[in-house]
Order: structure tokens, then sequence, then C-alpha cells
């Protein structure tokens, strides 16, 4: 398979970051309530991934090692405010309904996670279709989770109607504990079938620095390798515990 | 400052506290929610650094945004300064504990750069320029988010040390049975919706 095709297929599916990876939690449930929330979520983050990944992975040998965090977040932070300002100013329902969840796309870890794991190390043309395979595995899933949300808990999907007049629409699901509820449900039938996902082990582990994992995260394993002087002693010894 | 400001600062403090809780209505901070969870100490340090660092960073944002960007008309750069702020925050945080209470920073310390990244820290800040508050306003806002956060992590950690002894069947195990745990919570919490 050409490796472009294979970045695309790698984000889309096997390394989902919503279904299999489980990164950036907080906007897939918030921002779940209805399929065209989904969308306009999903295709911001992919395109601050899109360019945040070509830029880095344009300087990385230019940014130094010590001070890639910083370097990192005002690209991302930038991208997203011009993200920011394009939806107020073309697609401002959209902009309406996302609120918060918009400039809050900075610490999405997927981003983080995909521009210190892959595209400070590869070339421009990879990163950029890491970015697409992994923007649109995000978009992907959170359109189906709100689809999903949204035909219950109102019987619509995009908007159109879909169930029966004599629907009633189980209106807990587009309320802040269906999302709770549905994310449950959807890990559940993943543990059932042994599917691969981060929730029970199955999935390879991020190549981020504290492993990426962030529903598995032990303070007390980061305060082990945080305390200790020599950081990259300490960091042998989690692999080695893993 | 009458009885009415008051009485507004009062159901600022309600509202972020428990109605529009961070986690479990606004979904802020779900990872260390989901992560830290497990045991009641680590929950409560967790929580008291959350309080310490949003409390600070409600007010350091609140003073640069009115009287830097906004004077400026730079306010649609909010998010970069914000996020740049709260990390360089953290970690001066981080460094004048560790020299001056190593007591607080045994305490607090492995949690702290934890919150860098944490976006209900970024999400309390945005959402008080959004509300247009004034300093006092801004304090009680981070303050009561933060308070939110404490109280259903803490929560959180209680019922999970309890369930270990549970017999939870196989295909619940590990993370579907938290999320059915903050199911239930949300749902509790979503009851105090009636009380302002």
């Amino acid at each position: 398979m050409n490796k472009y095709v294979e970045r695309l297929v790698n984000g889309i599916f096997k390394e989902n970051p919503t279904f299999v990876l489980m990164l950036g939690m907080c906007p897939t449930l918030a921002v779940t309530k209805s399929a065209i929330n989904g969308i306009g979520m999903g295709l911001s983050t992919t395109v601050v991934l899109i360019v945040s990944n070509v830029v880095i992975s344009a300087l990385r040998k230019f940014i130094p090692e010590k001070v890639r965090i910083p370097y990192f977040i005002v690209v991302v932070a930038s991208m997203v405010t011009v993200v920011e300002l394009v939806l107020k100013a073309y697609f401002p329902d959209i902009n309406e309904a996302l609120g918060i969840y918009i400039p809050l796309i900075v610490v999405n870890c997927i981003i983080f996670g995909r521009v210190e794991a892959y595209a400070a190390k590869n070339s421009v043309g990879l990163s950029f279709f890491d970015g697409v395979g992994m923007g649109l595995g995000f978009t992907i899933a959170l359109v189906l989770i709100g689809a999903f949300r949204e035909l219950l808990g109102a019987g619509t999907i995009f908007n159109f109607r879909v169930m029966p007049e004599s629907y009633e629409p189980i209106s807990i699901f587009v309320q802040p504990p269906g999302a709770f509820l549905v994310l449950a449900m959807l890990t559940a039938l993943q543990n059932k079938f042994k599917l691969p996902s981060a929730t029970n082990g199955t999935a390879k582990k991020s190549a981020l620095a504290c492993g990426g994992d962030c529903a598995h995260c032990n303070a007390e394993k980061f305060a082990s390798f945080h305390n200790s002087e020599a950081g990259s002693s300490a960091k042998k010894e989690i692999r080695k515990e893993d | 400052m009458d009885s009415k400001y008051f009485v507004n600062l009062l159901l600022i403090f309600i509202s972020g506290a428990l109605i529009n809780n961070v986690i479990l209505s606004q979904f802020l901070g779900i990872c260390s929610f989901l992560g830290i969870s497990n045991k009641i100490k680590s929950s409560i340090g967790m929580g008291l650094a959350v309080i310490f660092v949003i409390t600070m960073s409600s007010v350091i944002c609140y003073l640069i945004y009115n009287y830097i960007l906004a004077p400026l008309d730079l306010g649609y750069l909010n998010t970069i300064v914000f996020i740049a702020v709260i990390a360089c925050l953290v970690q001066f945080v981080e460094m004048v504990i560790k020299k001056y209470s190593p007591a607080l920073y045994n305490a607090l310390g492995v949690y702290l750069p934890l919150i860098t990244t944490n976006c209900a820290v970024l999400g309390v800040a945005l959402l008080n320029v959004e509300n247009g508050y004034d300093l006092v306003e801004s304090i009680v806002s981070g303050f009561s988010a933060a308070l939110g956060y404490t109280i259903s992590i803490i929560l959180m950690a209680g019922i999970r040390e309890r369930m270990e002894y549970n017999d939870i069947p196989k295909t619940f195990q590990g993370f579907p049975i938290t999320l059915i745990t903050a199911t239930l919570m949300a749902m509790a919490f979503y009851g105090f919706s009636g009380l302002v």
C-alpha cells in the first residue's frame, strides 16, 4: 500500500483517535449532541491538525528539542484563532453551537499527540496525510456518536425527522448524562467483542512522553518520573514497568 | 456595593460549583477526572491543585485581558495569550512552592504539571471573558468552578474505591463502569439545574 494512503487508513481505522486511542474525550462528550455539531467540531479540529502538522513538520529541524512544547503551543493556538475567526465570520450558527469548545481545540490531546509523536519526526507530505487521516477519523467518530445521540434523543438525524411521529424522544440522550452513557456502552461493547481500544489495553501505546493514555493516566507513575532529578533514567524505569 | 452585587456573586458561585459543574455538565477536564479518580488521596491532591491554579489563572487572565489585550484591541488573541500564560503560571507556581513551601510542594507538586493541559483551566479563563465578569466575579467563578471539579472528582474516587470490592460483569470492568458512574452522577447534578 502507498505510504500516504496508509496514513489515511491508519487515522480513520487502525488508530482512530476517538474509538481506538480514546484521546480528546472532552470535545467528544461535549459537542456530540447532534450530528451537525459533530461535523463542525470534527472539521475545525481537522483543519487545525493538518496545518499544525505541516507547519511543525516543516520547522522540525529548526525547533530546539528542549523548548519544542512552547513552539507547538504557539503554532496550534494561532491556527485555532484563525479557525475561530473564520467560523465567526462565515458559520455563526456553528460557532454559536460549539461556543467555548472551539478555542479549547488548543488543549485537545489529539493535536499535541500527533504533532509530538508524528509531525516532529516525519516529512511534510506524510505529516499532511497523517493530519488528514486523524482529522477524518475524529470527524467520522463525532458524527457517528452525534447521529446516534440525536436519533435517540430527538428522533432526527441532521435535523431531518427519521423516527415515526409516534416516537417519544428519550431526551436524556441529548443531555450531558447521555454523553457519558453512550460512551460507557461503546467501551463496554469494545470490551465484549475485544475490539482494539486504549480502554482495554489492546491498542498500541502512543509515542507521547507520558504514554498518551489519558484515560488511564496514573498520577503516581507520573510523579515518580517528575520527582526524580534525572528525568531520563526515570523515563526508562516507567518504560520497564510497562 | 449593594446587596444585589452579593446575590449575584452567590449565584455565580452556586452555578459554577453545582449547576454548570465543569466536569459533569461542561465536560472540561475529563481526562484527569477519569484518570486520577481511583484513589481518594490523589483526587484530593489533584482537586486542591486545580483550585489553586484556576483561581490564580482567573485573576491573571482577567488582568491581562482587561489591561493589556482589550485596550490594544487584541481581544481575539486571548486563546494564544491565555494558554501561554497558564503554561508559564503552572511552571512558576511549581518553582515557587518548591522553594518556599516543601510541604505544599509534596502535597500538590506532582499534580501541577498535569494541570497545564487541563482544559478546565483555559475553559474557565475564556468563559470569564465571554461572560464579561469583573475581577471579583472572575475570582468567584474560577474558585467555584474548581470547587465543582474537586467535589465531583472526590465523589467519583469514593465510589470507585468502594467498587473495587464489587462483582462487576467482565464486559463492564474498568472504563465502562466508571463512565456509568459518571452518567449517574451527571443525572444527579442535573437535578441542581432547577436551583437558580
